[in-house]
């Protein structure tokens, strides 16, 4: 089959790989009608988690049809059209006992910290991704749900992590009535998380970026506020004066390991790694909340440290709230959303970039040019 | 005006929830946190995943496969991309089996064998008959195609000084790399030479 592969920092190409086989008995074979670039993949793609191999598909954003199905599995059969969670996930671990579906404890040797996730290293479990033409899917009575009728492939690719992990992040910001709520980053968490702040109740929503097409965005599907931080000489400053000098209630940072803003902290974790992730917007998050806020971090980092301003977060009494999204709990409400029309989450893709250039999709992406916020995949197995 | 940060009160909303509503699709639909899919957190509920084991079955372990001494066992489940293997290999395996996840040794080796399989692989790359092509790989040429100089110049975006550094990240490990070998092989000649 074809399928990308991870050749080094900055480097993919399309291989011919085996087609993944059964090795567990409830294991699915999936074949990948669509996939995603996330930005999860950019902390990959510039070798910024540790345990990336030469070799690995990387791709945790896909739907498909069932292709084999092992022989415990009861819940899907040959031919279904399903959507695949990123999340790896048992359902009967400690965890996923209690719905925490992204921290399962059964499916990756690899790391206690991390859950599984399809092609993000091996340090979350050694699977490889959906950006090819077949994946293994393991626990298809758990993970997978066939996609409704209703719904596109390009809405249904979406719910698979970016629009799940923005919903999830305005939820962990505890948004109430009339909250002020600040979103770092527009990309696609960040325009998503600050789409449903609304839901929840915000009374404003400003949102944060440098890349003004990302803005626009911001503004005409997010209907936020937006301030880009270069025409600032303070961002922080700049958050207290509009906020009469209390801070947001709620800040949600959705940018992560290679946050922008600050030369130092960029060139020394993004490019010389010498951190687990530059903590830019994350501590601009941490100083723009007002005392006693929430701090919500969708923002993925690696397993290093990181100058996190922490004495700050302490002084101000605010509660950080984190977690990679368990994304299947997020549906059936979003499922509704959607239907509702309240959420459209194909309105963001700008990019459909077929396998055999992915190579490109991952520059174009990377680099952001050409105006790109979410590029998505398409794979043609004959 | 004293700012409302100085005083017990809030500063007034630019809108109403009424305004809001009307301007925004969907706004207040999850209002009440009962609604929303997060709360509360931790139900003990095994039921509601679709499991239908308490345990699940072990995947057979097809080759020795590497863990976190911060687990009891090797986890029921696994994924099987790219086995250790080589040098990169043995470094990954003493970082695991060496190192809990709490010690910086632990990723520092684990970056280290990335290194040294991405160079490895890629030397190994050019004696096969798929050798790479950095141009093709890096989707370098998407700066042509793509608008690489019109999505950058003029437009205040931040990460554009450090994009100049990419190719310097990219190429610079193997020009050093290069560097060192050749004077390697020219200070060995010498000592040839000269014995
Ligand atoms: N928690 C989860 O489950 C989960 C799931 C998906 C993605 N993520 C993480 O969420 C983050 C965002 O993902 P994405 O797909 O939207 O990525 P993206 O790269 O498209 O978006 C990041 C945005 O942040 C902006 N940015 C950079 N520095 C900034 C700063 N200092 N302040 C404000 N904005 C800044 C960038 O210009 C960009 O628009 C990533 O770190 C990703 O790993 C987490
Ligand atoms: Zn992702
Ligand atoms: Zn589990």
């Amino acid at each position: 089959m074809r399928a990308m592969v991870y050749r080094g920092p900055y480097r993919v190409r399309v291989e011919e790989k085996d087609r993944p086989r059964i090795e567990h008995p409830n294991d699915a074979i999936v074949r990948v009608t669509l996939a995603a670039i996330c930005g999860s993949d950019l902390h990959l793609y510039h070798g910024l988690m540790p345990d990336t191999r030469v070799g690995m598909t990387f791709g945790h954003e896909f739907i498909g049809v069932v292709d084999e199905v092992g022989p415990s599995v009861q819940n899907l059969s040959v031919g279904d059209r399903v959507m695949v969670p990123f999340n790896v996930y048992c359902g009967t671990c400690w965890f996923c006992a209690r719905g925490l579906y992204s921290n399962c404890h059964n499916v990756n040797p690899n790391a206690t910290a991390v859950g599984g996730i399809y092609g993000y290293s091996n340090t979350c479990g050694g699977y490889d991704g959906g950006q090819a033409e077949f994946v293994r899917v393991p626990f298809a009575d758990v993970g997978p749900s066939r996609i409704p009728d209703w719904m596109g492939d390009e809405d249904a690719v979406l719910l698979t992590d970016a629009l799940a992990t923005g919903y999830f992040g305005a939820q962990l910001g505890d948004i109430s009535e009339g909250d002020v709520v600040v979103v770092f980053g527009a990309g696609p968490v960040g325009l998503y998380a600050a789409r449903s702040a609304w839901l929840m109740g915000a009374g404003r929503v400003i949102v944060i970026d440098h890349l003004e097409d990302r803005l626009e965005k911001a503004r005409t599907f997010a209907h936020a506020e937006t301030m880009n931080f270069t025409q600032h000489a303070d961002i922080v400053v700049q958050m207290k004066r509009t906020t009469d000098f209390l801070g947001a209630d709620v800040a949600i940072d959705a940018v992560g390991a290679e946050a922008d803003g600050n030369l130092l902290q960029h060139v020394s974790s993004a490019k010389l790694k010498l951190q687990g992730g530059s903590p830019i917007a994350l501590n601009w998050a941490i100083d723009s909340v007002r005392k006693g806020g929430t701090v919500s971090v969708m923002g993925a980092y690696g397993p290093l440290f990181s100058a996190v301003k922490f004495g700050d977060a302490m002084n101000k009494g605010l509660t950080i709230r984190t977690n990679q999204c368990p994304v299947k709990r997020q549906w059936p409400r979003l499922f509704e959303h959607v239907r509702n029309g309240y959420l459209k989450p194909s309105d963001i893709v700008t990019h459909r970039i077929p396998l055999e250039h992915i190579a490109e999709g991952y520059h174009i992406f990377s680099a952001k040019l050409d105006g790109c916020i979410k590029p998505l995949i398409t794979v043609d197995a004959a | 005006m004293t700012p409302h940060a100085y005083t017990p009160t809030s500063p007034p909303l630019p809108e109403t929830a009424d305004e809001l509503r009307a301007r925004i699709p969907g706004w207040g639909a999850d209002l009440d946190p009962a609604d929303r899919p997060a709360v509360p957190r931790l139900q003990l509920d095994p039921g509601r995943s679709g499991a239908h084991w308490e345990v699940p079955d072990q995947q057979p372990e097809r080759w020795p496969r590497e863990r976190s001494i911060e687990h009891a066992m090797l986890t029921p489940v696994f994924g099987t991309s790219c086995p250790p293997k080589g040098v990169s290999g043995l470094i990954r395996r003493q970082a695991y089996a060496r190192f809990s996840e709490a010690r910086a040794a632990h990723w520092l080796l684990l970056v280290a064998a990335d290194r040294v399989d991405t160079v490895g692989s890629t030397l190994g790359s050019w004696v096969t008959r798929r050798p790479e092509n950095p141009l093709v790989g890096t989707g370098i040429r998407t700066e042509l195609s793509h608008h690489g100089w019109s999505s950058r110049v003029g437009r205040d975006r931040a990460d554009v000084g450090h994009h100049l550094l990419d190719p310097v990240v990219v190429a610079g490990p193997w020009l050093v790399g290069g560097t060192a070998v050749v004077a390697l092989a020219r200070a060995a000649r010498r000592r040839r030479r000269s014995s």
